[in-house]
């Protein structure tokens, strides 16, 4: 992966936030206080705009800029928690041009950290933790098992059912824990966006070898383990 | 030389407004206003808090006052990831209410007093009561 894939990674996540804006907004008005959607989808337009400014600009500046964009322009808690994530992973990239999946993973890994470092939340708070621990972990045991495209498809169906199982939890962060059990019976809104971000990810990572497919580029056994 | 001290709200006129309200109480102590996002809307901005944070520090550490929710988040990630390293550790976010805590924090920062101190008594305005039904 390189810093192409990164910004198809972008911009794919961007359409998804976009088209599920009004979803992701009524979760959070049933639980928050009704802008996850309509803010997500701003922080995302303004990562495209700093993108198109940062031709040539290596994977892990991108996904710093992307960070530090949303940490400006969003002003709710997913300015700083998303901001964190993306930073964190700019920063485990550092200057390199090109990763592979085991990197991917520990990118990955650095995300849930600084979120959890910021937001103090665990598995089972009803938070976006409650989908980026079960993406993370599923790509892990995707990866030694099978492909890289196995391990992000694995990794997007355990986000989204992270996502799912938290309808029944009482929140215990953020603005949902302000309504108690009341929270209970909903899905949480940071939680979807997450795994929408982990969908996102599997159609870069599959639109990638197509392309690679396409243009008859040998993908050889190697490049779906380790670098 | 005192103890600096930021208000970080989701309304910058909160912010403003609490930032008058404790410098009334105490002159010389810097007290910075982080409140509100970029544009002006409600919600929080973890770089203008950094900012704040460097504008009220005058070597003797910085309390941050936030209201809640992604105040504190914006704030701890301020602390975390944007302010200089070498100041990191003398920044806290105070265990306190914002306007109370931070007026009470005003009136000790300016006698003077160590970072714990204002702290200290930062938290105990937590626990002021107000009502006469008990």
């Amino acid at each position: 992966m390189d810093a192409a894939c990164v910004r198809r990674w972008l911009e794919v996540a961007a359409a998804r936030i976009e088209s599920e804006r009004h979803y992701l907004t009524h979760l959070d008005a049933a639980i928050g206080d009704a802008d996850h959607g309509i803010n997500m989808h701003r922080g995302f337009t303004a990562v495209l705009a700093r993108l198109s400014t940062l031709d040539g600009a290596g994977p892990g500046e991108l996904l710093t800029s992307a960070g530090r964009t949303f940490v400006s322009i969003v002003g709710g808690a997913a300015g700083p928690l998303y901001g964190t994530a993306f930073v964190q992973a700019g920063q485990a990239l550092g200057s390199d041009g090109a990763f592979g999946p085991r990197r991917l993973l520990e990118i990955i890994r650095a995300s849930l950290q600084g979120v959890q470092r910021v937001g103090a939340a665990v598995v089972g708070d009803k938070t976006m933790v409650d989908a980026l621990a079960p993406g993370l972990a599923a790509f892990e045991v995707g990866l030694r098992h099978g492909s890289f495209e196995s391990a992000v498809r694995e990794a997007r169906a355990a986000a989204m059912e992270g996502a799912r199982n938290t309808i029944p939890l009482q929140a215990r962060k953020g603005r949902a824990s302000y309504l108690g059990p009341r929270s209970v019976g909903h899905q949480d809104p940071g939680a979807t966006s997450t795994a929408l971000l982990f969908a996102a990810l599997e159609d870069a990572v599959l639109a990638q070898r197509a392309q690679r497919l396409a243009a008859d580029q040998p993908i050889s056994l190697g490049e779906m383990h380790d670098r | 030389m005192s103890v600096g001290l930021v208000v970080v709200s989701h309304s910058a006129k909160v912010a403003e407004g609490v930032v008058e309200m404790a410098a009334q109480m105490a002159a010389g102590v810097r007290i910075e206003a982080a409140g509100g996002t970029d544009e002006g809307g409600i919600g929080t901005d973890a770089t203008l808090i950094a900012e704040a944070i460097a504008a009220a520090d005058s070597g003797d550490g910085v309390l941050v006052f936030a209201d809640l929710g992604s105040a504190v988040l914006s704030a701890q990630l301020a602390i975390d990831e944007l302010v200089d390293e070498q100041r990191r550790g003398s920044v806290r976010i105070a265990d306190a209410p914002l306007v109370e805590g931070a007026v009470i924090a005003a009136i000790q920062a300016s006698t003077g007093s160590s970072l714990d101190e204002v702290a200290e008594a930062a938290r105990g305005a937590a626990t002021m009561g107000k009502s006469k039904q008990r």
